[in-house]
Order: C-alpha cells, then structure tokens, then sequence
C-alpha cells in the first residue's frame, strides 16, 4: 500500500509538473512577444518595456517558470494584467457558487445514475430496461447548453418556478435564494452527467451478474436479484468510485459552460471572460488551479479505491 | 442490441467464408445488421449529404436578413420558421452541418495523426522510450479538451481551427492509450514476426501487418472522437471561441436563438435537436462498429459491453 501510494504520488507530482509546463510554453512563451500583445498595437517601446518589467518578462524564461511556480508555494497564483487583482483570492470568491453547484451536479448526477443504472441492467431485454438505456443513450448525446435551454424553457418560462438566469447579489446571506438559483444549472449537468454514469453503471451491473461469486450466491438458494444486490453491488460501487474522477472534469467542463448560460458569477463564466478579455496572467493560474484540481481528485480516488476494494488491497 | 441482429451476423459468416477469401466489406453487412450501427450509418450518412448540399443549395441564403419576416413560425416558405433577423433556420441548419462536418473530419484527422504516432512511439521503440510515452500519454489524458480549447484561444483567439486542434489532441491522446496496447499484443504475433524475418523494415511492417490489424479498434475511437469534435464545436462556438459570427454553426445560433429564449423558446429546439441527432449517430455507429468488427463480443449469454472509459470530458 505504502509503494503503491508513493508510486501514485510520483505520478500525480509529474503530472502537475508537465501540466504547468504546458501550460507556461503555452501561453508564456509560444504567444510570442506577450509585452506588445498586451500593451496593443501602436504602443511606444517604452510602454512594452514598462510592461515587461511589471511582468517580469525581461528575465530568462526558466527564472520566470520557477518564479511561477515558487509563487504557488507561497499560495499566490498570480496577478491579474487588467485588474491587478491577485487570481487566489478572485477563484475562491468565484468558487462559492461554482463548488456548490459542482457538488449539487455531482450528487444529481450519483441519484440518478445508480439506481436507474442497475434497473436498467435487471430488466434487460424487457420493454423498461430498453427504455432506460435507449434513454441514457440520447440523453449522454445532448449537448449541456440546449439542456440547459430546454430546463429554463420548461422550469422557468413555462412554468415560472425557477428562476431562468443569475445569481442573488446577497450570495449565501439569503442561502435559499442562493440555492434556487442553483438547482436547475445543477439538474442540467447533473442530468447529462448521470446519463453517461448511467451507461456505466449498467455496464459495471452486467458484469457483475456473470461474476462467479453471484452465481455462486443464486446456486445456494438466493434469487438472481438478490443475488446481485446483495453481492454484486459492491462490486458495482467500486467501479463507480473509479469513474468519479472522470465525472469530476466533466462537471468542471460542464460548469464552465453552464455558469455562462445561467450567468452565475462562478469560476468557469470568470474563465470563459478572462480569455475572450486575453489577461494571460490570470488564465495561466485559473487552468493550472483547474487541471491541478482534476489531477489531485484522480490521485485521491485512485487511493481511495484502493484502500476500499479487498481484491486490489491483496494485490499490493 | 437483441439477440436477432448477432444471430443474423452470424448466419452471413459461413456465407462469405464459403468463398475462397473472407470479403473485406464483411464488417460492413454486420454493421448494417445490427440496429444500431444501421441508425448511426444513416443518420451519419444524412448529415454528410446534407453538409455537401449545402454546399451549393439551401432553400434561402443563411445570411439573408430580412428584418420583415423575423420570427416566423414553422410553415411555408420557412419550414423550421425564421430567426430574430429573418434568416431561415432551415437553411442555417444545413449550412451549420457543413460547418460541423468540417470540424469533425479536421479534428479526426488530427486526432489520427497524433493517436497514431503516440501509439507507435509507446508501443514499437526501446524500452525507456515507450515507457514514458506511455506516462506522458496518461498525465495527458487527464486534461479535458476545453481546457485545451481555452488554452489555445486565450493566445491565438478563437476559431474553428482551436475546436480541431484542441479535439484532435484530446482524443488523439485518447485513441493513443487505446490503440498502444493493441499494437503490442499484434506485435508479437506470427505474422509479424515472419513479415520481419522475410526482410520487411520496421516501417513497412508497421504499414502491411501492424496498422490493418489495429484498424478495428481505432476506427471506432475515431467515430466516438467525432462525436467529441461535433460537441465541442457546438460548445465552443457557444461560448464564443470557436466559429465565427458570420460563419453558420450550430452552437452559434443556438448562442444567437437563446437571447429570446422567452419569447420564442420553439426556435431553440432546432439547432439542439441537430446537434444531438448527429452526436448520437456518430456514438451509434461506433458502437455498432465495434460490435461489428470484434468477434469475441456478444457472444456469452452475460455478454456485456465493455464500458467506455477516459472519454475526455467535452464543452457541449
């Protein structure tokens, strides 16, 4: 356990290492000359230069990625280039309302897909397990945004229960208010998300039903059902934890695009206007935060997957 | 999906090994067997036929303005009505195919290229060499293709050539981690080593014998990466980084039709609807594809399919 742990971690700490590389030739060093990009065309080379002492550009660029990086350490991510303010504090005002909704997505997401999931594995080949997973099929093809569209034209328009669009400016001081208009951009990625776990789980359900321990269960007496609830939805479980960290990226992307549709002042819409704004500074802290926060979320379920599952605990 | 179409596949086997050569558009008649690799081909042959009439035809010009006849309901001359400035919907439909069409051929050529070499450089050179390819290639996955996106248009803008690229990375990184252990197990096959011991170069080995026989399972990555692309493009443009506002798009007119969504909320269906038609046609055939083209699924009464993992997580 401790090797594999050890392991584990040397892989997270490249995988951070090579993200933050990528991340700084991407938008450091191949944009060129990033001074006059930003002080616009016409500028004096005085103001470039300004610039390019401000941002320390003038020194050598592995100076500037360790300067980068060692920043990270001190928790300081960066600057912004238009408003100056630092990028830490701008994401974890911004994540009040995208980590809510990321959670309410996720849980959505879980609540659908599992029971549905293994339903439609129990009644396969009848008329409503079909249905389900025909169903989840479409479902997982839809893009987010006309989801969404299609949710604020039934709940909002039509219906008038939810609000369509924003965010209460008193933030969680009025926590229902808050979580109103958090519910139907949390059913939109929650649904889309669940439809694609919920072609997974089915999956996970199947195999776990030609497992020689469920058989062995219907053998002395159990029905197949019981059979498979009993024995066979752990198994399940487990590979459901495993997929968590792939549902996690996608309900970032997800958030992303729904924060925008919804206008919920959250760290995706901040994303989406800091590179339409081109403040590279500030988009290089926010993608490296983001993919520094998938990569760690897949390193803890792989532990926790780990510890949990007694087959690959004997393994190690 | 039944048991009827396998049954009907297996019934065309002794067939075509009747004749002296097994027919190499065999796959194909098991693809058509099967309901849902015959619904992606059609829809997918659908989209393309439309893209290319396009081309040179559509009911009225996708950019006309016409502010007299804007939000006209579904009828004639306008079957899928008018938009807020008159434009036919029907015609930025098809226009819009062309468009999506575009992105996905690009993006899966990308992807081929970059999946390819990925795959040959972690699976045919010297130990070290793959070996880190192979960590590289997983580190990678880990970055959802918007990030990418968002990366690439934070320095360059956006376009749709971000949508292609950053697609083509995605889920050339992605068809790399699956393809590098099939060419693995074919490299030791009997073939391959008799190829090389008659004289053939690496390369031409790679081209007759290594490639034709990891084909299979990379063209269906390649169909579920097109799906990707077809999303992402949808997604992007939504957001504003991928196509142009004078180019037709789908995810564009959807950004364009959700401004009056309260007003006019039929005229989002449309773009939606074409959207998750063509995503589900392209996710069907590749599921048909692999179902037609892998002989050991399907079989076993517990026959399950194997769930699809490290799908990069999409705008959509």
């Amino acid at each position: 356990m401790i090797r594999y742990t050890l392991t584990r971690l040397a892989l997270l700490l490249l995988g951070l290492l090579v993200a933050s590389v990528l991340i700084f030739v991407t938008l450091r060093v191949l944009p060129g000359d990033i001074a006059s990009l930003i002080a616009g065309v016409g500028s004096s080379t005085e103001q470039q230069d300004a610039i390019r002492e401000r941002l320390g550009l003038d020194r050598p660029l592995p100076a500037q990625y360790l300067e980068w990086i060692g920043g990270l350490f001190r928790g300081d991510l960066g600057t912004s280039l238009l408003t100056g303010t630092s990028v830490v504090d701008e994401l974890a005002q911004k994540a009040e309302v995208t980590v809510p909704l990321g959670i309410l997505s996720l849980l959505i997401a879980v609540v659908i897909s599992v029971p549905l999931g293994v339903l439609s594995a129990m009644r396969r080949g009848r008329a409503d397990g079909t249905a389900l997973s025909v169903g989840a099929q479409a479902l997982a093809a839809v893009p987010v945004v006309w989801a969404g569209m299609m949710l604020v034209v039934v709940f909002a328009v039509w219906l008038g229960w939810l609000p369509a669009q924003g965010f209460p400016r008193s933030g969680w001081n009025d926590p229902w208010a808050a979580l109103r208009s958090l519910i139907l951009p949390a059913l939109t990625i929650g649904i889309v998300e669940g439809a694609m776990l919920l072609r997974f789980v089915r999956s996970a359900t199947l195999q776990a039903v030609g497992q020689d321990f469920v058989r062995t269960a219907a053998a002395k007496g159990l029905t197949r059902d019981q059979a498979l609830i009993r024995h066979g939805l752990p198994v399940v479980g487990l590979s459901v934890i495993t997929v968590l960290g792939l549902q996690v990226a996608g309900i970032i992307v997800g958030a992303v695009v729904i924060e925008q549709l919804f206008s919920l002042p959250g760290i995706g819409r901040m994303l989406v206007a800091d590179v339409a704004a081109r403040d590279l500074p500030k988009v290089q802290g926010e993608l490296l935060a983001l993919t520094g926060f998938v990569l760690i979320v897949g390193f803890v379920v792989d532990l926790v997957h780990r510890v949990i599952d007694p087959r690959q605990r004997e393994a190690s | 999906m039944s048991a009827g179409p396998v049954e009907k596949a297996d019934a065309a086997a002794p067939a075509s090994t009747a004749s002296r050569r097994p027919s190499r558009w065999a796959w194909l008649r098991r693809l058509w067997a099967l309901s849902t690799g015959r619904f992606g081909l059609i829809v997918v042959a659908v989209v393309v036929l439309t893209a290319v009439v396009a081309q040179f035809w559509t009911p009225f010009d996708p950019r006309q303005v016409e502010i007299s006849e804007r939000w006209e309901p579904p009828g004639w001359p306008h079957l899928l009505g008018t938009d807020g400035s008159g434009r036919d919907i029907l015609s930025l439909l098809m226009a819009g195919a062309r468009t999506t069409v575009l992105v996905a051929v690009g993006a899966g050529i990308v992807a081929t290229v970059i999946g390819i070499s990925l795959a040959a450089l972690g699976a045919l050179t010297v130990r070290w060499v793959r070996e880190s390819v192979a960590v590289f290639v997983d580190i990678l996955i880990a970055f959802p293709v918007l990030i990418i996106a968002m990366m690439i248009s934070a320095v360059w803008g956006g376009s749709l050539w971000v949508v292609i690229w950053a697609v083509g990375i995605g889920f050339g990184v992605n068809i790399a981690r699956v393809t590098r252990p099939e060419l693995r197990r074919v490299l030791h096959s009997d073939f391959v080593l008799a190829g090389r011991a008659s004289g053939l170069t690496p390369a031409q080995n790679l081209w007759r014998h290594l490639l034709p026989n990891v084909a299979p399972v990379f063209i269906v990555q390649l169909s579920w990466g097109m799906a990707v692309a077809v999303l992402a493009e949808a997604g992007l443009s939504y957001l504003g980084f991928g196509a142009p506002v004078t180019e037709p798009s789908w995810g564009l007119l959807l950004a364009q039709l959700q401004q009056f969504i309260a007003v006019h909320p039929l005229s989002v269906v449309w773009p939606g609807l074409a959207i998750t038609l063509t995503v589900l046609g392209l996710n069907l055939l590749g599921d048909g594809l692999r179902e037609a083209t892998d002989p050991t699924l399907s079989r076993s009464p517990f026959a399950t399919r194997r769930a699809r993992l490290h799908i990069p997580e999409v705008v959509s």
